[in-house]
């Protein structure tokens, strides 16, 4: 029996995916929930589970095409598919296999499957028969034989009645003419056990049932892989000149998941009028902080205490008093989020990826710190799960952990801002009208202007400021 | 192998595992001095003490309650209902405490509880000492129903039900309790839950049943056997989880499907059979699925002619079976 498998629904306004990889190659056998392909939307690479054991069929869609959910990307030739299928025909020693019509095993049902390792949304599986493009190449040849004498001119008693679907099933795989046999059933019915009997009779007489049809060639492809899409130009504009290749210059292709970056930077320069404003923030009291505290804190909880855990619980408390910069931006009004999921920026080698805090609010400095060490050490393994990386209210970006001094964030639609940690440099300032020695770190804040004005904005960044030139090593981290 | 009755097991079951782990102990009404109203319990407060075979109020919530307290404190008891009867004052307890201990607690905590009660009817005891009721606890999620039918199983599945980590319902039909007897080995064996066992191989027509009604079956089968019909008996023995590939590879097998029980019939272990056999073997079937059970009365009747006209007997299932051979 043939699977076909369709693009999972990979979010809640996810509507496409594209296959980055097939893990599986046609003919490969696969395991039911093992990966057989990799899938990305947005910025995530999720894995498509098997729903079935069985073989790969025929990969429908090719790899870096885009396919719209619930469109089949492949097929899975299940298990049982060139077996007899059923107990009874083995212990007979009836070989059914490459009888065209033995393909059609009844619908297994197909458990929609929930994936473990990449928790995306349960793979759409449609259980499909023989193709209807196989069946055609290869019909049965017991066709007629089935179709026509049954209900007109029944074997036995001539009584109008029904074959049973075990009756049927024999019916196709041993090519027996009806007509042939005597019914002992119920109103002369032709039982499994008649048209059993009839067959050993019939085959231990010297009859050998018809050649054996060709197997089913694989049904043709139905779609031809869609292409890749590209970045879509600004509307209206006039677009860019292309760069080609220059001599001694290479040519790399692009990833799936780069063109999911340059897709949604685009569109989030596109779409939201980007304003931003920077403060310093004396890091004084957090850098005694931390220093007092990081050893019994990594100890107890396993986690470094670094700038980061710290930054984001003020980021939170800020967030809600000011709950517009937790917002997003809709044509039938603004959008304000009642949960603060924050998400935080997670440099990888090739790409970059935003893993999602749920709830940050909600966390202590030593839960945030904690469950920032394990995204990000999932991000970096490829780990994540879909329900990780999607959902996030408000973004922080910590640039800061690779030095910089000054840095302009893209919003990560459809946000309302993000903020960017610079790196904590000690600085001489003034303080008190005397010159003093301070660990200084820049706070810049790219906001939607649409959502926010500079003073929401400010009063926001002033705010985080505020709670952290306040801490001092006798803060609670829990 | 010695010989030993259904009730023997039981006890045996009980007996032993309570000698390799002292977690194990038995509450319910009359268990200690008297060794239950049965004689299941005999001789172990003798052995075990008070602490470890404790007598109850005649309070099935109090039993079923103090059990799931004392499996959460780490104990693994038995809870011993007198009758299935009973059962229905701990059915809150049952429900809405054990069975959801490990969701609710996010797998936090399981309730390692047995709870045993012999049910069925056939020994005269009317309304209340005869019914059937497994299908109230199947269809919760979070519990584990098993009823064997010989004393191998009773033996095996009890050692089993006492070493799950979450509560198991093991439901003892009386009338076996003294009537079958059959081979137990004297050490330690298990048999797994959720697994049902052919009883006798066939190819023309798959009975599903469990309790006594399987050894009614076992005995109808023989007797159509002598007419050349072969039927595969299928002991279910675990309710729930039911052993869905067993059922699915028996009713395809012999394309005719029985299933027989004592319960009536509306949303019974019987349905559930049958739905499984509608879902999972339509292209194998030859004839409708045959259910078999006592009717839809509110109880078993106390008059012994009633009591008859409501039991499944072999007469009855033989009759079935040669109505289902000709289809």
């Amino acid at each position: 029996m043939a699977l076909t498998v369709t693009m999972p629904q990979l979010g809640e306004s996810v509507t496409e995916g594209t296959i980055a990889r097939w893990l599986k190659q046609p003919g490969e056998m696969v395991a039911k929930y093992e990966s057989i392909a990799e899938v990305v939307t947005d910025k995530v690479n999720a894995e498509i589970p098997a729903p079935a054991e069985g073989s790969m069929g025929e990969h429908i869609a090719a790899e870096g095409a885009v396919v719209a959910v619930g469109e089949p990307i492949c097929t899975i030739e299940t298990v049982e598919q060139g077996q007899t299928g059923s107990a009874w025909h083995q212990a007979d020693g009836e070989a059914a296999a490459g009888n065209g019509a033995a393909a059609e095993e009844p619908a297994e049902q197909v458990q929609p499957v929930a994936p473990e390792a990449a928790a995306v949304q349960p793979a759409a599986v449609q259980a499909a028969a023989a193709p209807p493009a196989a069946a055609e190449q290869a019909p049965p040849p017991v066709a007629a034989a089935v179709g026509a004498p049954p209900a007109t001119e029944p074997g036995g008693g001539g009584a109008d009645y029904h074959l049973t679907p075990a009756v049927r099933m024999l019916v196709r795989e041993h090519e027996v003419d009806l007509a042939q046999v005597e019914g002992t059933g119920l109103g002369g019915r032709i039982s499994k056990k008649d048209l059993l009997d009839y067959v050993q009779r019939r085959d231990s007489a010297g009859h050998a049932p018809g050649p054996a049809p060709a197997a089913p060639a694989p049904p043709a492809p139905t779609e031809t892989p869609v292409p890749a899409v590209a970045v879509a130009a600004e509307p209206g504009a006039r677009p860019a000149p292309q760069a080609a290749p220059g001599e001694g210059d290479t040519l790399t292709p692009l990833t799936p998941a780069r063109r999911a970056i340059a897709e949604h930077m685009v569109r989030s320069r596109r779409t939201a009028p980007h304003a931003w404003l920077m403060m310093e923030v004396d890091m004084s009291g957090v850098a005694r902080l931390r220093g007092a505290r990081r050893a019994a804190f990594e100890e107890r909880y396993g986690a470094k205490l670094t700038y980061l855990p710290l930054v984001a619980r003020a980021v939170c408390d800020a967030l809600r008093q000011f709950p517009t910069l937790n917002a997003s931006w809709s044509d039938d009004g603004l959008i304000v989020h009642r949960d603060l999921n924050l998400g935080i920026a997670v440099a990888l080698e090739e790409n970059l990826i935003v893993p999602v805090v749920r709830n940050a609010d909600r966390l202590s400095v030593a839960g945030l710190a904690v469950a920032m060490q394990d995204l990000g050490d999932r991000a970096r393994s490829n780990k994540l799960k879909l329900d990780e990386i999607q959902g996030g209210t408000f973004t922080l970006n910590n640039t800061g952990a690779l030095g910089t001094v000054l840095t302009q964030a893209i919003i990560n639609q459809p946000q309302a801002a993000i903020l960017a940690m610079d790196a904590v440099i000690k600085r001489a300032v003034v303080v008190d009208d005397a010159i003093a020695i301070r660990p200084i770190m820049n706070l810049g804040l790219s906001f939607d202007h649409r959502i926010n004005d500079g003073l929401q904005a400010t009063r926001f960044l002033r705010k985080v400021k505020d709670l952290l030139e306040t801490i001092d090593d006798t803060g609670s981290l829990m | 192998m010695p010989t030993k009755s259904y009730l023997e097991a039981i006890r045996e079951g009980m007996r032993d595992e309570m000698r390799r782990d002292e977690r194990v102990m038995i509450l319910g009404e009359d268990v200690g001095a008297k060794g239950g109203v049965f004689g299941t319990t005999e001789g172990l407060q003798a052995e075990f003490g008070e602490w470890r075979v404790m007598d109850s109020p005649l309070a099935e919530s109090c039993i079923v309650g103090v059990c799931i307290g004392a499996a959460l404190y780490g104990m693994r008891p038995i809870a011993e209902i007198q009758f299935q009867d009973f059962i229905l004052p701990a059915v809150d307890q049952i429900v809405s405490e054990a069975a959801k201990m490990r969701y609710r607690s996010n797998n936090d905590w399981g309730v390692p509880m047995v709870l045993r009660a012999p049910f069925g009817g056939g020994v005269h005891g009317a309304l209340y000492h005869s019914q059937s009721l497994e299908a109230m606890f199947c269809g919760v999620p979070g519990l584990k129903v098993v009823v064997p039918s010989t004393p191998y199983d009773a033996k095996g599945l009890l050692i089993s039900a006492m070493r799950d980590p979450d509560p198991v319902l093991y439901f003892e039909h009386k009338r076996a309790y003294r009537s079958i007897k059959g081979e137990v080995p004297d050490e330690e064996y298990t048999v797994p839950l959720g697994s049902a066992a052919v009883v006798r191989e066939g190819r023309d027509i798959a009975i599903f049943s469990f309790g006594m009604v399987v050894h009614m079956a076992l005995e109808a089968a023989e007797r159509i056997a002598a007419d050349g019909f072969e039927c595969e008996v299928v002991d279910l023995r675990s309710l729930r989880p039911l052993d869905r590939a067993a059922i699915v590879s028996s009713a395809r097998k012999c394309g005719k499907v029985m299933v027989a029980q004592e319960a009536n019939l509306a949303v019974s272990i019987a349905s559930e059979v049958a739905a499984i056999v509608a879902e999972e073997c339509f292209e194998y079937l030859d004839a409708p699925v045959m259910r078999i059970g006592g009717p839809e009365i509110p109880a078993m009747p106390f008059a012994h002619a009633l009591e008859d006209f409501y039991l499944i007997t072999p007469d009855k299932l033989e009759a079935a079976l040669r109505t289902l051979a000709a289809y």
